[in-house]
């Protein structure tokens, strides 16, 4: 069936490739048809992969119907099988949501600092610093969360907080000891920085110098030439930082496994800082393993990653849209 | 340039019933026998692999730690010869890969691990007890249940941590088991399975996970393999033993006793082994808590992908090798070696394996592809070109 596609195609390559000479319109076509095939295949992988994690995870949506995306309940014991990933949804939105409110502040600071303030001997050195921190593997800031960080969080961040506020206080209720989400978060923004913070950078240095100067004419001083030249001009390209960011985030899997606690079911729903969590991508990696062959609980794991891959989807819809709105008001604001 | 062409694709044909010759050639000579499963075994299968190989120099053992489960699945697509589990085949892998024989291997022991500020090993702990901690029903060190089993040792007022196994895995499997017999309460909450709905507690991954958890934070507990606990020098508590009349310490001995009274109710290798447990055994030195880990291969060698009869040979000699000589490893590593009435199943399953069908010559899909290249190639050339021996098309 495909042989004589096969050896069709490769009696017509050989064919061209005798015929091609300098300048002849084969070129044009060979060209042609390797750019839309390239093309093609992005959009045949894309899908691929919802076709797959569609028809893998249809067991589980007639099962559970849409409690699979509310309930609460995730049993993987025989006979008394019931999946719910409200709290593995819950658990990825809390996770990505603190981490990203510790990285943006830190990595403007960062990119503003580089771009504005930085002496010009520190800023290529301390540049190369930073991309080589979003260059370490996850796992290794897993382990090093694991092994090392920890403790410290635990000691100098948790048991303080817990000592003042008690489990009466909802958010840090809990006996801390370091694997759960705030540990989580504060790694994931540790490893998100990086990724912000050099994509911001880049786009501050990209505002051209005649803006600044402008500014400077005016009289501003360098805080009001940044907010009045650079952020108008960088706004829609620093949304784009903060979604990669925030991309990696929600997708970040085995640093996050090693210290969120790994909870499961009803107990893995976030609701104090210090109890143990999990991810959609966190559960995904510790039962698929052991899931078994053609079960529900297969077809639960496959329906998470829709859920991840829906979720991700969204991410960049909303950031398009975001980046498209803030380009048509800086638009009007220049017209202005 | 078509004179070029012409002759590679001549070269191409000659030269690849040429190499895939020579291939099968070196395959008749040594062999590689392909196992995967059970992250628990790798060590003892991996000084399995080193030792054959010493005796047997033209037998290579690969052996794929990447879970039990994960090894099921490759046995059941029938691409690797024998497959390590930590637990039995359940009725649906039954279904799946029919004809499988499961042969017990060796025999792991859980215990239950903590980490007590200034208490030794030994805490006294009733399986009942066991299970109210874990599920979140004790929740106090210093409750009155531990208390009771633990006359002078004083013990600290602070909060349980609770450490369990994140991802599935035949520890929790034998855990949940064991719990389940012992308690009612376990067994109609939470059930027993390599992932259970755990009610309360924090998941690691791996034995190394929990064990790390347990060590590193005071007032933890967690079930963990005895090979980690000895290894890491943790402490641990002695467990009610099925009689009722003693506590007691999880040693290789101990464990050994309670594989060895459960030896007279397991089935035949070719049986159900889906409802097998060897948890609680009487005895009053059976320590409670532990599991077998098996070897499951079909019982027809010749289901499996590209087997062929005289490499079936060489994985049965294996599998022997197994159960007899390569048992004098176990205990060096901390495995429990198998008492002879289960080496017996082990034997009786070995003796059914059987190779049906003839070996099938192999010309691989590669060697077709690159011959069919050639040919299309020299069509193609001596068709543009006029060169003769073609019709012409």
């Amino acid at each position: 069936m495909v042989d004589p596609l096969i050896s069709g195609l490769i009696t017509k390559c050989i064919m061209m490739t005798i015929k091609m000479k300098k300048g002849s319109p084969h070129v044009d076509k060979i060209f042609k048809y390797v750019a839309i095939g390239a093309a093609t295949y992005v959009l045949a992988i894309i899908a691929l992969i919802v076709f797959n994690l569609g028809t893998g995870s249809a067991q589980v949506w007639q099962q559970e119907g849409i409690s699979f995306l509310t309930g609460s309940d995730w049993n993987s014991v025989e006979g008394r099988e019931s999946y719910g990933a409200a709290p593995y949804i819950m658990g990825t939105l809390v996770n990505a949501g603190i981490a990203m409110a510790i990285a943006i502040p830190l990595s403007f600071g960062i990119a503003m600092f580089l771009s504005e303030l930085s002496p010009r001997l520190l800023r290529t050195p301390l540049a190369m610093v930073i991309e080589l921190l979003a260059a370490v593997p996850s796992v290794v800031y897993g382990l090093w969360g694991l092994l090392v960080f920890r403790s410290y969080i635990k000691d100098w961040i948790e048991a303080p907080l817990h000592n003042v506020f008690g489990d009466n206080s909802i958010i840090f209720a809990g006996t801390p000891f370091g694997l759960d989400i705030l540990t989580a978060s504060i790694v994931l923004a540790i490893m998100i920085i990086p990724t912000i913070a050099s994509i911001s950078k880049e786009i501050m240095m990209a505002v051209p110098n005649s803006q600044r100067e402008a500014a400077y004419m005016l009289g501003a001083t360098k805080w009001e030439a940044f907010r009045l030249a650079v952020l108008p001009y960088s706004k829609s390209g620093l949304i784009g930082a903060c979604i990669l960011g925030l991309g990696r985030a929600v997708g970040e899997t085995m640093a996050v496994t090693m210290l969120i606690g790994n909870a499961t079911g009803a107990a893995a729903f976030p609701s104090s800082l210090f109890q143990p969590g999990q991810t959609l991508a966190s559960i995904v990696a510790n039962e698929f393993a052991e899931a078994s062959q053609g079960g529900l609980h297969l077809a639960a794991l496959v329906g998470i990653g829709l859920i991840l891959f829906m979720m991700a989807f969204a991410i960049n819809v909303v950031a398009h849209l975001l980046v498209a709105k803030v380009v048509k008001s800086h638009e009007g604001a220049v017209l202005a | 340039m078509t004179k070029v062409i012409m002759g590679l694709a001549f070269m191409l044909i000659l030269i690849v019933p040429a190499m895939s010759l020579h291939a099968s050639a070196q395959t008749s000579q040594s062999y590689t026998i392909t196992g995967a499963g059970s992250t628990f075994v790798f060590p003892l299968m991996d000084t399995w692999r080193v030792e054959y190989n010493k005796i047997h120099q033209d037998i290579q053992l690969n052996y794929q730690s990447i879970g039990s489960g994960a090894g099921i699945k490759l046995l059941e697509q029938k691409s690797v010869d024998f497959a390590a589990s930590d637990a039995p085949l359940s009725a649906s892998d039954v279904q799946q890969a029919p004809g499988v024989l499961t042969i017990p291997e060796s025999i792991g022991g859980i215990t239950i691990a903590y980490n007590l500020p200034g208490i030794d090993k030994g805490l006294k702990l009733t399986g009942p007890v066991i299970a109210q901690i874990f599920m979140g029903h004790i929740t106090s060190w210093n409750d009155p249940a531990i208390a009771n089993t633990n006359p002078g040792t004083s013990l600290p007022d602070q909060k349980i941590i609770i450490a369990h196994r994140s991802d599935g895995s035949g520890t929790t499997y034998a855990f949940t088991d064991y719990l389940s017999k012992i308690s009612p309460d376990w067994k109609t909450k939470v059930g027993q399975g390599k992932t259970v709905p755990w009610p309360v507690g924090t998941g690691g991954q791996g034995n190394a996970g929990v064990a790390n958890i347990v060590k590193t934070t005071p007032y933890a507990i967690g079930y963990v393999e005895l090979a980690y606990v000895f290894q890491n020098k943790m402490t641990y508590a002695f467990v009610q033993n099925a009689d009722g009349n003693s506590f007691v310490e999880p040693t290789l001995d101990t464990v050994a006793a309670d594989a060895a009274a459960a030896s007279g109710n397991l089935p035949a290798a070719d049986g159900d082994w889906s409802k097998v447990s060897i948890v609680n055994q009487p005895g009053s030195n059976s320590y409670p808590i532990s599991t077998l880990t098996y070897i499951m291969v079909y019982k027809d060698l010749s289901t499996v992908t590209g087997e062929t009869q005289d490499k079936s040979k060489e994985v049965i000699n294996f599998l022997n090798y197994v159960l007899h000589d390569g048992q004098q490893y176990s205990s060096g590593l901390l495995y429990v070696p198998l008492p002879d009435s289960v080496k017996k199943i082990g034997e009786d399953g070995l003796a059914q394996l059987t190779f049906s069908g003839g070996a099938v010559p192999e010309f691989g899909p590669i060697a077709a592809l690159v011959l069919a290249i050639a040919i299309v190639s020299i069509i193609a050339v001596s068709a543009k070109t006029g060169l003769g021996f073609s019709p012409k098309l």
